[in-house]
């Protein structure tokens, strides 16, 4: 592109008049900028709504042992238990045969008191997956791909953004050169590829999606932060810094990373989600995951040899399709609200 | 712009040839006895046999005496003829299509391209007009629930969509099909009355003035169009509204007001004028995350394109396929991402100045 945003500075409110008034608590305790963040998402209903639904998942992934107990100790925890191998599925509520839990948990028997016995509560796929055991053990799963994905692309495009941003002319060249090849390919299209080849290295597990995301999900940070540097470097508090003889290095980890971080904020906020849509896309296509993987694209994936019957089998969709969705719309509210707040074009304007 | 579109054209190369190394480069992930077994159509069975490969080939030699090769070919010790290479048109032989990679890709791509035109063509429109209205409404009700509606449907996974779509107007009400054509159509089709001039259903049956053939197609693109409509409108509405709500705040639109010009022609001759100038490379654009998006769709939808035919490659480790698919995605990409630019310079005088 060969626009360059404008620089994101972050400083109190326009519309506090420009007035001289007291720090708040918070302000005191974070600093300004991030004060200005948390007050704004907090007071925002749509990223409240997102920070609540968040919230909810990490409480299910934490406390998923006590809502699916796994049926024994040495259980291999993100596998699916089954109940026999048929093929039909069974409908929410039906009862568990064979491989049920030991222990129907607390919680079970204090809803339905009369019920002695552990169920399906949302039912099984074809050959007898327990949804419920699933959805609850696929939330791990999301976070999981969801964290490691994030973190490792936010690494490694900052690494290539800020060299390319700070140091400019040949080395810009080469690593932007590089990135536009890796843009060249429909991301998930890259990823499919990628997963589906190192799937047979590294066995069925949940790595080669995972890695797959993280190769061809860097460069959007690497051109954010590019852009943002390119603009913060010319500030006159670098400059300052500079002309006090500051290294490079530590312009660039003390002054330069930090300013221009804002922006990269939303991105990662608005990549957790879509991390895990695509994730779960490879994963309903059959790359990557073992069979019967706590995963809810897996799961989903089962309905596919149902297709004529669906409105009937509608459970195998519809609970880890509900999961997956609330799961990206949580962190899309979050970003998008972020988005607002740093956004210094949509800043203190009432159009 | 004359500067502008060489030094773009310039690049091109050098964008190709990474490319193609990074494709190769996947490749390598692979050992050389696994990669041995691509090059062959029956798998050899013995070890000798797999070494022959593996020397006939270069399979063990430096990557980029292997890429070399990979790219222009290999001369036959034997009969001295040159066999292989991307760069002459052999993509290798597709497994599970039981036929040359490029002919696969020949005889499927046409499907593809008649649900992509289909679906581009809502978008852009939908899209657009969400939201230059959302701009103008900015904060207002209509702009929120745009927003919302945009939001849901970014977090939307395609395949759940597609699977509800099914679930409701195929499982439950059967007023559309998964497929191309119904049974019945699509052995008439291929019968000799019936002439493939394009392969494009829609646009071969008007050809052909087979009016329920016409009907036929449109009932199977529909489900698989709003799919995809689904994911892209999102986009392009988020991008159409912040470039609208940027323009809106600039000082020749105060100008313009000064002057005393009615609100509808300052929002149609001066806002949206210059507002669309990145939309409208972005709506080129598309076509690209749309040939990402058909994967998915292609596959829920058991539509006979090449989305679906990489991911059963992808499924079954058929890689002469999956980089046949990789390759071609890719130059069309570059190629749309050139055309985008050169665009953009064309329409845009400030990019052509600075």
């Amino acid at each position: 592109m060969t626009t360059i945003s404008e620089p994101v500075v972050l400083r109190p409110r326009a519309d506090d008049g420009g007035e001289l008034r007291e720090m708040t608590r918070l302000e005191k305790a974070v600093g300004p900028e991030w004060a200005r963040l948390i007050r704004g998402i907090i007071t925002n209903p749509l990223s409240v709504t997102g920070i609540v639904i968040t919230l909810a998942f990490a409480f299910i992934a934490l406390f998923a042992p006590v809502l699916a107990p796994p049926p024994n100790e040495n259980w291999p925890r993100m596998q699916i238990p089954r109940d026999g191998f048929r093929t039909e599925p069974q409908p929410p509520m039906s009862e568990w045969n064979k491989n049920a839990p030991m222990r129907v948990p607390w919680w079970y028997r204090n809803i339905w008191p009369r019920q002695e016995s552990w169920v399906h509560i949302m039912g099984t796929t074809s050959g007898q997956y327990d949804i419920w055991y699933g959805v609850i053990w696929g939330a791990r799963t999301a976070f999981f791909a969801s964290f490691v994905v994030t973190t490792l692309t936010t690494i490694l495009g900052v690494i290539v953004g800020a060299l390319a941003g700070f140091y400019g002319g040949w080395v810009d060249e080469l690593l932007m050169r590089v990135v536009e090849i890796f843009v060249a390919f429909p991301f998930i299209t890259g990823a499919l590829i990628l997963a589906s080849l190192l799937t047979p290295r590294l066995g069925r597990s949940i790595w080669p999606a995972t890695i797959a995301l993280v190769i061809f999900g860097w460069t959007g940070y690497a051109r954010q932060l590019r852009g943002d540097i390119l603009a913060t470097k010319e500030r006159d508090y670098v400059l300052a810094a500079r002309a006090s003889g500051a290294k490079d290095s530590h312009l660039m980890i003390k002054h330069v990373i930090p300013n221009a971080m804002f922006p990269t904020l939303v991105r990662i906020s608005l990549n957790m989600g879509s991390v895990v849509l695509s994730f779960a896309a490879l994963s309903f296509l059959g790359i990557g995951l073992p069979e019967g993987f706590a995963d809810w694209g897996q799961v989903v994936s089962f309905a596919r040899s149902f297709i004529i019957s669906l409105d009937t089998y509608w459970y195998i969709i519809v609970f880890p399709g509900v999961a997956l969705l609330l799961y990206g719309l949580g962190w899309n509210l979050i970003g998008d609200a972020l988005r607002d707040i740093l956004d210094p074009k949509l800043r203190g304007k009432k159009a | 712009m004359t500067a502008y579109i060489i030094r773009r054209l310039l690049i091109l190369p050098i964008i190709l040839f990474g490319v193609t190394a990074l494709i190769f480069g996947m490749l390598q992930v692979l050992s050389p006895v696994e990669r041995s077994a691509l090059y062959v159509r029956d798998i050899p069975k013995t070890d000798r046999q797999v070494d022959a490969v593996i020397t006939r080939y270069g399979l063990d030699k430096p990557f980029f005496v292997q890429y070399w090769n990979w790219l222009v070919g290999t001369v036959d010790g034997e009969t001295g003829e040159r066999v292989g290479g991307v760069l002459r048109g052999d993509l290798g032989y597709s497994r599970s299509g039981r036929e040359p990679v490029i002919d696969v890709l020949v005889r499927r791509l046409p499907a593809t391209l008649e649900l992509a035109i289909w679906a581009m063509i809502p978008v852009i429109g939908f899209g657009i007009w969400l939201g230059v209205k959302a701009a103008l409404n900015h904060n207002k009700l209509f702009d929120q629930v745009a927003r919302v509606f945009a939001i849901i449907g970014w977090s939307f996974p395609t395949f759940v969509f597609a699977l509800l779509l099914l679930l409701v107007f195929y499982a439950r009400l059967d007023w559309f099909q998964p497929g191309r054509l119904s049974t019945g159509f699509s052995q008439e089709v291929i019968k000799p009355g019936f002439t493939q001039y394009t392969r494009m259903m829609t646009v071969d049956s008007l050809l052909n003035l087979r009016f329920d053939i016409f009907i036929d197609a449109l009932r199977h693109l529909i489900m698989p169009v709003t799919t995809l409509m689904v994911i892209e409108v999102a986009l392009l509405l988020k991008i159409t509204r912040s470039a609208m709500l940027e323009e809106m705040r600039q000082d020749y639109v105060t100008t313009a007001r000064a002057k005393g010009l009615p609100e509808k022609v300052v929002t149609n001759r001066h806002i949206r004028r210059n507002a669309l100038i990145p939309v409208i490379t972005v709506a080129g654009l598309t076509l690209a995350g749309l040939m990402g998006g058909v994967v998915i769709t292609e596959t829920v939808f058991d539509y006979p394109g090449i989305g679906s035919w990489a991911a059963q490659a992808a499924a079954s480790l058929d890689v002469l396929s999956m980089l046949g698919y990789a390759l071609f995605s890719a130059v069309l990409l570059v190629a749309a991402n050139l055309i985008v630019d050169v665009l953009y310079a064309v329409l845009d005088p400030r990019v052509r100045l600075s």
